[in-house]
């Protein structure tokens, strides 16, 4: 046993020594998206290999991410050549970005809008828009023959939603709504894009309004026919796949799986409207290069390829994440793409269509920002406390969150001198 | 059985008996028990995706190997289940290496101190580690050991040595002192009559601290996924893409890390059996 | 060599070691944790206990770590005992015991996921045996009590072994012939047991109970993967501090509260369970 271990150790000791060898030509892709095993081996094999010069796609969950991230900047030097991640992962690192203005995209249109949101706030390109998605609202064909007769799924409304789940809830004896409340489940994208926009057509100044009361009310009585097992979820493709529910709501991306492997089993419809319009938001990915980065100038030439119009399909069809630039979409595309492309399209161009961007210029305040809508879901939803109690507190919190971040409002709230006021 | 008288050994015999099959018993119970779920995982690791998203399940697997080929088809997967072994060995190297001296002086003698020590060993388990990453990623990335199977080796020591320190301690502990001076006695120096008397004793120990040591380091994902991103190890390189990807590939890559630490333990199991075997002595 | 240096000269590796792997990090987050920009404050732990999640992240961890330890030190002795009772089979029964070891928690949280999902496989078995219609829900946000008991049954099939392959270790080291003697006064086994085994084994039960006391406070990846934010506790708490809400110092602070009662029990344990010297073998 000894002179094992001593053999074991020697043997060790040396390749320990001798592994670590430097890359420095390679850069190393270092991303919180496509993250799935399968995207991610996608993601090397099909969207990067066209790169001229060696790319190492590297994928870590968020506290990992951050992690390496700030060690590197602490320490101020690297691995790391490019970030890929989502408009909320960049912002509390948002001092430590290159200025990505200069970058030569050649003749591509990029998305204004998203690349306003890649500022973060500040006159710099912090971040390029790398890929967008959006939030849809998925149904089991089973559950058709419930809808509610004149309504059509193109304008459906919460009321219309909360009784078609009422009428499933009561024929087939179990709640078959599902929304991704889990941990890793994005549901306070729901909150701040979809339900307050949609009912008061506002994300932060009529946080504590009646309307937004009104709009948490509706939310409580949806949730009697939702399944209670929708405070595990996080993706909702697995639910739908098992038939454990039946009318999901969840990010493209997380929904994708089930239109892919049963394309004839789903039906995909915009998410739906309230008095105040039809709310949705954006889900915006960037690239930015920290200002660590080995090898920038390779990394600002990786950026640019990322936005050729190639490389957004490939990305698409990788990631089932759309493109950030003007592009024909090709036929060979996944059965998700496939059901989601005119669906996102209708919900975009509604009459009552009602954009919200993710939160701006929060800063490292962001994931507060967030945590007021959850917890807000969680006291009053689950908690079952008093949604103008909880409101009134939350309010404050809200408040105080950007004040101290100095924010000015952002869409759909209208724009504001200093930071945006909670009324 | 001697001194006993033949009726009451009958009855003994009898109660026995009935001790043994309880015994058996219990024994068949508890294996199922920890059995069972492994199975569960099997199953759905050997399963279609139609197979680990239906309901109701099967009790069988179905023996479709698409999710685990997928795992072993996935680019640097060898990589990283060598850089898994590396890293699991140097921890277990270095952890018996610094844990069970530190065990023996606790164990052999008073001084002053002592108390301290102990705590400080306990305290490193009660600290989450993910909060510490950070401080030690910037340390390693400024001495040149960010990103190599020593450094993370280093990082998993610090998991694996109270282990180490407490299991030699109470094993040494146990190991009469009176063996030891018996030793010294007859003519041998402290070291031999450690190396002669009391390390052929506590090996089984030595060799258990050494199994937690290789599945602690098995087993650790955040400080793996911080502070290796070319060499990354097996577990981090799974559990970064596992958290969303689809449920039949989450059960594949389960089973896909299940499998070699079990392998481990089974290589092993000789001197996890030697440990009772001492009694015998 | 000098008595008096050895000892210390013993601990120097594993003493050093710490003081650069852990103590260096450790104090630079410890001083976060009282520090807001540079500025000496106790705010990070009024932030982090004004929570409304707080005192039922500190309820659960605790409640689960009261429920759990108990049943895991029970079932541990009772798989020491048969492991070293048994005469046939008994390696093997130990290798079976020893599996979990080598399960990472993720993974274990996976697999009991497999189980008391609605889709999973003990609705499959009860609606196959027709005990129930439908399946039931067993980790809906309103089913607290079975979110909680799916918790303590996975914490128990994953983390019993631990306390098991260190009673084992011990049980090796009590000498047969005390047994023996026992027998031969007409002790039974439960007697034996209560007044041999037990005593005797109070250095390894004072290492397991620590030990597993102190990861007890570090729970999460099963009561996440099972409970999702239904069963909130401080290791979860710690995490959203640091990653979601990027608040290193309030992150700082919550891990120092659970440090703060892991040396709490520690030092509680060590009173309770501590070792005369007089009295070891």
């Amino acid at each position: 046993m000894i002179n094992v271990l001593r053999k074991l150790a020697g043997a060790a000791l040396a390749l320990s020594l001798a592994v670590g060898g430097a890359h420095a030509q390679q850069v190393l892709f270092w991303s919180t998206q496509a993250r799935p095993v399968e995207e991610t081996q996608k993601m090397r094999d099909q969207v990067l290999k066209g790169f001229a010069g060696p790319v190492d796609y590297q994928v870590a969950e968020d506290g990992p991410w951050l992690t390496r991230l700030q060690a590197e900047l602490q320490a101020g030097s690297g691995t790391i050549g490019l970030l890929g991640g989502l408009h909320g992962d960049f912002s509390t690192v948002g001092a430590s970005l290159v200025d990505l203005s200069a970058v030569d995209v050649g003749g591509v249109k990029v998305n204004e809008a998203y690349k306003k949101l890649g500022t973060l706030g500040t006159g710099e390109q912090k971040y390029m828009p790398w890929m967008q998605a959006t939030f849809l609202m998925a149904a089991n064909k089973q559950a058709l023959q419930y809808l509610p007769s004149g309504v059509d799924l193109n304008t459906i409304t919460y009321d219309q939603l909360i009784e078609w789940a009422k009428t499933i809830a009561e024929k087939t004896g179990s709640p078959k709504l599902g929304f991704p409340a889990g941990p890793k489940g994005l549901k306070h994208r729901f909150f701040e894009g979809f339900l307050y926009p949609s009912y008061t057509g506002s994300m932060v100044t009529k946080f504590r309004s009646p309307e937004a009361e009104t709009g948490w009310n509706k939310f409580k009585e949806l949730w009697q026919y939702t399944n209670p097992n929708s405070t595990n979820y996080a993706f909702m493709q697995e639910p739908l796949l098992t038939g454990e529910v039946w009318i999901a709501f969840d990010h493209v991306a997380r929904l994708a799986n089930a239109f892919n492997q049963k394309p004839d089993d789903f039906v995909a419809f915009p998410a739906p409207a309230g008095p105040a319009g039809r709310g949705f938001m954006p889900v915006v990915a960037g690239v930015a290069i920290p200002k660590t980065s080995p090898n920038a100038d390779k990394a600002k030439a990786l950026v640019a390829y990322m936005l050729k119009p190639e490389t957004q399909i490939a990305t698409l069809k990788a990631t089932n994440f759309f493109p950030v630039v003007d592009v024909k979409l090709p036929d060979d595309v996944p059965a998700s793409v496939k059901a989601f492309a005119p669906v996102i399209a209708t919900m975009t161009s509604a009459p009552d269509a009602l954009p919200a961007l993710p939160p701006m210029g929060l800063g490292d305040l962001g994931g507060k920002f967030n945590q007021v809508y959850t917890d807000s879901f969680e006291r009053i939803v689950l908690g079952g406390e008093d949604v103008h109690g909880v409101l009134e507190e939350q309010a404050a919190t809200l408040k105080e969150i950007l004040d101290q971040a100095k924010a000015p409002c952002w869409a759909p709230d209208k724009p504001s001198e200093g930071a945006c006021p909670v009324e | 059985m001697s001194t006993v008288a033949e009726t009451s050994a009958a009855a003994t015999t009898d109660a026995r008996k009935a001790g043994d099959w309880l015994l058996v018993a219990t024994a068949l119970l508890l294996c199922i028990w920890v059995l069972l779920p492994i199975y569960l995982l099997i199953i759905n690791a050997l399963s279609s995706p139609q197979d680990v998203t239906g309901f109701p399940k099967r009790f069988f697997p179905s023996f479709d190997l698409g999710s685990l080929a997928f795992f072993i088809n996935f680019a640097g997967v060898a990589r990283a289940l060598w850089n898994s072994v590396l890293v699991a060995t140097l921890t277990m190297i270095l952890s018996i290496g610094f844990g069970a001296p530190a065990g023996y002086a606790l164990s052999r003698f008073d001084f002053p101190g002592k108390g301290v020590f102990r705590f400080l060993v306990l305290m490193t388990r009660a600290f989450p580690l993910p909060l510490l990453a950070l401080p030690l990623a910037v340390m390693f990335i400024r001495t040149g050991l960010d990103d190599t199977a020593l450094g993370l080796a280093l990082v998993h020591t610090t998991l694996a040595l109270p282990f180490a320190v407490l299991i030699t301690f109470s094993l040494f502990s146990g190991i009469p002192v009176e063996l030891e001076e018996a030793a010294w006695t007859l003519g041998c120096t402290r070291w031999q009559a450690f190396r002669k008397v009391i390390l052929p004793l506590a090996l089984p120990g030595i060799a258990a601290s050494a199994v937690f040591a290789f599945t602690i380091s098995w087993n650790e994902v955040f400080a793996a996924a911080v502070l290796t991103i070319e060499n990354r190890t097996l577990t981090a390189f799974l559990l970064q893409s596992l958290g969303e990807s689809p449920l039949y590939l989450k059960f594949a890559g389960g089973a896909a890390l299940v499998v070699p630490a079990l392998i481990f333990i089974f290589a092993v199991r000789k001197y996890l059996f030697a440990m009772w075997g001492i009694a015998n002595r | 060599m000098n008595g008096k240096a050895l000892p210390y000269l013993l601990l120097m590796p594993a003493t050093l070691f710490l003081c650069i792997f852990f103590l260096y990090p450790f104090v630079l987050v410890a001083f976060e944790a009282v520090t807001r920009d540079g500025v000496f404050t106790l705010d990070n732990f009024r932030t982090m206990a004004a929570s409304w999640k707080f005192p039922a992240t500190v309820r659960n961890t605790l409640l689960l770590a009261a429920i759990v330890v108990p049943i895991q030190l029970a079932m541990a002795l009772l798989m020491a005992s048969v492991v070293s009772r048994l005469e046939t089979g008994r390696s093997a029964a130990l290798y079976i015991f020893a599996i979990p070891l080598g399960i990472s928690d993720l993974a274990a949280g996976l697999i009991w996921l497999a189980i008391f999902d609605q889709s999973g496989f003990l609705n499959t078995l009860l609606s196959g045996l027709g005990i129930v219609d439908r399946p039931i829900m067993f980790l809906g946000y309103q089913s607290k009590l079975t979110i909680f008991i799916a918790v303590v049954l996975a914490e128990i099939w994953r983390a019993t072994a631990i306390m098991m392959v260190i009673l084992v270790a011990g049980m090796g080291l009590i000498p047969k012939e005390y047994y023996e003697a026992a027998e031969v006064f007409g002790a039974g086994p439960w007697k034996r047991f209560m007044r041999i085994t037990l005593p005797l084994l109070r250095p390894s039960l004072q290492t397991a109970i620590i030990l597993r006391v102190i990861l007890a406070f570090e729970v999460f990846a099963v009561v996440a993967a099972l409970g999702g934010t239904n069963l909130p506790v401080l290791m979860g708490e710690t995490y959203n501090w640091q990653f979601t809400l990027q608040d290193r110092n309030v992150a700082a602070a919550s891990a120092l509260l659970i440090l703060a009662m892991s040396i709490g029990f520690t030092l509680f344990f060590l009173r309770v369970l501590r070792v005369p010297k007089e009295a070891r073998i």
